[in-house]
Order: C-alpha cells, then sequence, then structure tokens
C-alpha cells in the first residue's frame, strides 16, 4: 500500500497525481465503510476540490512540502471550519465548527487533503470505539473484533487504505492502541508539543495530538506538519548499535498475552542481534499508576461534561455518561494525591530514561478484543478489557513523555500486535530517530492490508 | 473523610439522583482510592520528608 513517501516521489515524478489517489481513498471508503464504520462524515467533493488543487499547484511550481495532495482522515474530535464536530455524541447536535483546530489549520497550509471524519469512541471516553452515537467502527483485520480506540475510525481507514495518514488524540493511549490493534505506526508526541486548541478536550492535562501512519517516517512527516512546519523531512535514524534501549520489567511485563510476549521477545532479540543495546530496569512506583491516571482523567472530565450531564443526559451513550458520573465523587484532596504522584512518575520515568535513548514495551497486553467483551482472559487470569487496554500506554500520558507504537508481528490468528518505544520528554526527534533505526527489526514483515491504493 | 464514609455517602447520593448503576462503578473507584492513599509519596503533616530531616540533622 502507498506510503506519504512514495506518494510523494512518484506525485513529483508525475507518475500519479492527487486527484487519483484521493478517488482511490474515496472508493475503498464507499466500497468498505458499510462494514468498518470507520467514517462519521465523508467529504468526497471537498476532496476532490483539494486535491485538484493540490495537482494543480504542483504543477505550477508551488510545492507545499510532503504532505502536499495527501489525502488524510481526521478523527471527529477536532474541528474542521464548516463541519459538526461530533465527538461521537449526540451531546454535540447542531454544534458546527467556525474554524479549524490550530492543528487542522497547519495540515490545510501544508497542502493535506481532508476525505472525512472519523469514528470515535464517544468523547473519547473509552478504548474499543463501542460506544460511539454512530455505532461501533470494526477491525479490517476481523469484523468481529475491535479496532482499539478512541480512535479507532481512524485507525481503521488508514489500515483498510481509505487514507494515508490520519490525525488522532491521545489521552489515556488512543492514538497507540488503535494503531497496535490495526496494525499501523501510532506517535504521541511529548505532551504540549502539538496544539490541542480547537479539539475537545477529554482531560486538558492527559490530552496529545498526533499521527496515525504505515511507517515511522510518515509519522514523523505528519507531525512536523501538525506543528507548522510543513517541510520537513524525517531526521536520519540513529545507528543501530548506538542506540540504547531499556526494557522495563516491573508492572509493565506482568499482565501479557502469550502471543503478544512471544512477538515482543522476538522483536528485542532482532534489535540486539543487530546491534542495539538492550538492558532491564525496574521503575519505582510503576504500581501506582493506574489510580493516578484514573483520579485525574475522572476529575478532568467531569469538569467538562458536569452541566450537560445535568442538562441533557439522555444525549450520551449509557457506558460513557455512567463513567462521566462517576468522576463527580472524586474528592479534592485526592485529585491532589494524584497529582503529586503524577510528578513522582515523572521523575521515575525520566530517571530511567538518563541512561537510555528509550524504553521499550508491548504496547497493548493483549490482541484486540472481542466488540462486546467486557472481560478478556490473560494467561490464566481474567481482566477488565478496559482496564488491560490502558495499561501499558496511560504512564506516558501521565507522565507526557512521547511515545510511538509499532507493529511488531501478529498472533497465529493473524491479529496485528506491537510494541512501543518511549523516549525523554519533549525530545519526539530523538525518539523518531531512535524508532527510523528500529522500526526494520521490530516490523518482520508487513501486516496485510485489505486497501490497494497506489496499486 | 475515610473511604468507608465517602463510598456510603456516594452510593446513597448516586441513588438518590436515580442512578443506581453507578454503585458498582463507585465501589471500583473506592478501591482505586484507598491504593492512592497507601501510596509512599503521600506526604503527612506528622512525618518529615526523608531529605528535609537529613537536612536539619546536618
Amino acid at each position: 500500500m502507498l506510503t506519504i513517501e512514495e506518494f510523494g516521489r512518484r506525485l513529483r515524478a508525475r507518475e500519479i497525481s492527487s486527484a487519483q489517489t484521493t478517488e482511490e481513498c474515496l472508493e475503498r471508503i464507499d466500497a468498505d465503510n458499510p462494514r468498518l464504520n470507520a467514517f462519521i462524515r465523508v467529504t468526497a467533493d471537498e476532496a476532490r476540490r483539494q486535491a485538484h488543487d493540490a495537482d494543480q499547484e504542483i504543477a505550477a511550481g508551488h510545492d507545499r512540502g510532503p504532505l502536499h495532495g495527501v489525502p488524510i482522515s481526521i478523527k471527529d474530535l477536532l474541528d474542521v471550519r464548516g463541519m459538526p464536530t461530533t465527538a461521537a455524541s449526540r451531546v454535540r447536535d447542531g454544534h458546527l465548527a467556525s474554524r479549524d483546530a490550530t492543528s487542522i489549520a497547519h495540515l490545510r497550509q501544508a497542502g493535506a487533503v481532508f476525505v472525512g471524519k472519523t469514528n470515535l469512541h464517544e468523547f473519547a471516553f473509552g478504548t474499543t470505539n463501542e460506544d460511539s452515537a454512530f455505532g461501533p467502527a470494526r477491525n479490517p483485520h476481523d469484523l468481529s473484533r475491535s479496532p482499539g480506540g478512541s480512535s479507532g475510525g481512524s485507525g481503521a481507514s488508514v489500515a483498510a487504505g481509505m487514507a494515508l495518514a490520519t490525525i488522532g488524540t491521545d489521552t489515556g493511549g488512543s492514538i497507540r492502541i488503535p494503531a497496535a490493534a490495526c496494525g499501523i505506526v501510532g506517535l504521541k508526541p511529548s505532551f504540549g508539543d502539538v496544539s490541542t486548541d480547537g479539539v475537545v478536550p477529554l482531560s486538558r492535562t492527559l490530552d496529545h495530538v498526533g499521527p496515525l501512519t504505515q511507517t515511522v517516517a510518515d509519522a514523523s512527516l505528519v507531525y512536523h506538519a501538525l506543528l507548522g512546519d510543513a517541510h520537513a523531512m524525517p531526521p536520519a535514524p540513529l545507528p543501530l548499535h548506538a542506540v540504547r534501549l531499556a526494557i522495563p520489567r516491573n508492572y509493565f511485563l506482568d499482565v501479557l498475552d502469550d502471543e503478544v510476549r512471544a512477538r515482543f521477545d522476538e522483536a528485542v532479540t532482532r534489535l540486539c542481534d543487530e546491534g542495539a543495546h538492550v538492558d532491564e530496569i525496574d521503575i519505582h512506583h510503576a504500581a501506582d499508576i493506574a489510580p493516578v491516571y484514573l483520579h485525574i482523567v475522572l476529575a478532568d472530565a467531569a469538569a467538562y461534561h458536569a452541566a450537560t450531564l445535568e442538562s441533557m443526559p439522555e444525549r450520551y451513550t449509557p457506558n460513557v455518561r455512567i463513567r462521566l458520573e462517576m468522576g463527580r465523587y472524586v474528592l479534592a484532596e485526592d485529585y491532589v494525591r494524584a497529582l503529586a504522584g503524577r510528578e513522582v512518575l515523572r521523575r521515575e520515568v525520566d530517571a530511567a530514561l538518563a541512561q537510555h535513548d528509550a524504553l521499550i514495551l508491548p504496547t497493548l497486553p493483549i490482541p484486540a478484543p472481542a466488540i462486546g467483551a467486557s472481560t478478556v482472559l490473560v494467561g490464566s487470569k481474567t481482566e477488565p478489557v478496559r482496564n488491560v487496554m490502558l495499561r501499558l500506554t496511560q504512564p506516558f500520558n501521565v507522565t507526557g513523555h512521547p511515545a510511538i507504537s509499532i507493529p511488531s508481528g501478529r498472533t497465529s490468528a493473524g491479529m496485528p500486535c506491537a510494541l512501543q518505544l518511549v523516549g525523554c520528554r519533549n525530545q519526539t526527534d530523538a525518539l523518531l530517530k531512535v524508532a527510523l533505526a528500529c522500526e526494520p527489526h521490530i516490523t518482520p514483515e508487513p501486516v496485510p492490508r485489505s486497501g490497494k491504493v497506489g496499486g | 473523610m475515610t473511604i468507608d464514609v465517602w463510598l456510603t455517602a456516594a452510593v446513597a447520593d448516586a441513588e438518590r439522583r436515580g442512578l443506581p448503576e453507578l454503585k458498582a462503578l463507585l465501589e471500583t473507584l473506592a478501591r482505586a482510592t484507598s491504593a492512592l492513599r497507601a501510596a509512599d509519596f503521600n506526604e503527612r503533616a506528622d512525618v518529615p520528608r526523608p531529605g528535609k530531616r537529613l537536612e536539619a540533622r546536618g
């Protein structure tokens, strides 16, 4: 399937056009969206106009950079001017964005083509995409399974070839979880890198905006465009023999599906065999991550939703409504304890990274769960689906460190597995250099896509 | 407020508001709050932080 890099090469060689590639994405949406439910809104006419303009500008020598003419989908949590931002909720009925979110304005300036707005877990408050006013999105690799969430429609749209990239948000793992579940790359930049202006919040201290793409290089291109740096090329990878990785053992490897663990171990072995230096470490206070995260996200979300929980409770999906109500009972003293815990955890992860370029750990402890499952068997223990899906991603929302999920193979049932690399705070580019070096050894073979865009 | 007192009051309030299904979630939250309060990073008014104690001795 066509990457952004390959699209750019062929576009500038006049082998393909933006109009042609955009049309192929729209055809894929027409064919597959009825079963995947990845899109809430398809903007075919606008996409064709943007693609036509991109082709004309490039022909006239006005090249806006690597995203010029690239068909991209956008999670329906970010404002795009002239369109509703539904957040997959009836609470937002009647909304119309008067301007672009800052990150979307940067993409527009970079010449991206917007093919539509993607489905999500209502208000981004869930990991499966099941609770949506528009119905669940489905995993392109197995329609009976979740594509992950909350950016589930986004992940499905790229994995199925409906777009070359997508924009998601990540408050506890909502970029990395669907990337892992769908077999693509997902980048949560360092906290504060990408503007959240014009994004419906879940927690203003945990929310991140970032790309889901097919490759690390593509993630780098979209990340820089989101920052407003439309002409930035991917950084040079670190030499693999200079890469120092650390596996955090305690907590992080305690609850893992056997096949996910096997794919992780195999990827680490390949990296070691090719010259990367890998240590094992412990991160103190890791067991405190879940209660710290829960008290922050619940209280922050409750503050945003309190008025509409009172005035229009029937417009929320039942599961999301009741979880938001839970947040209204968090005591101030416990919220303050959680904020103190966050500072401790941030320092612990900083310390773990002091002698290493990145942490390396699985992204999702399990393959994508079945739609409708509330619990899952992991080894011999039954675990709540939501808790286990958040387990390995939420730590780095709490601490703000940048993290990237990369496909690491498949289970015997053909479902994608993934691992994540976690870099130093405020050093997303340094993490990308590590990820570019490691990617060929983490991903043994591309996860097959159902899409055929670009032939 | 102790967690037991908080949980009793929260469940009663949820039932008064017509949200009895909140009870199970509040019990989950109570367990998480217990873990949060038990974490060793919490400060107490009657116990100086180790670093402060060392400074005082030095």
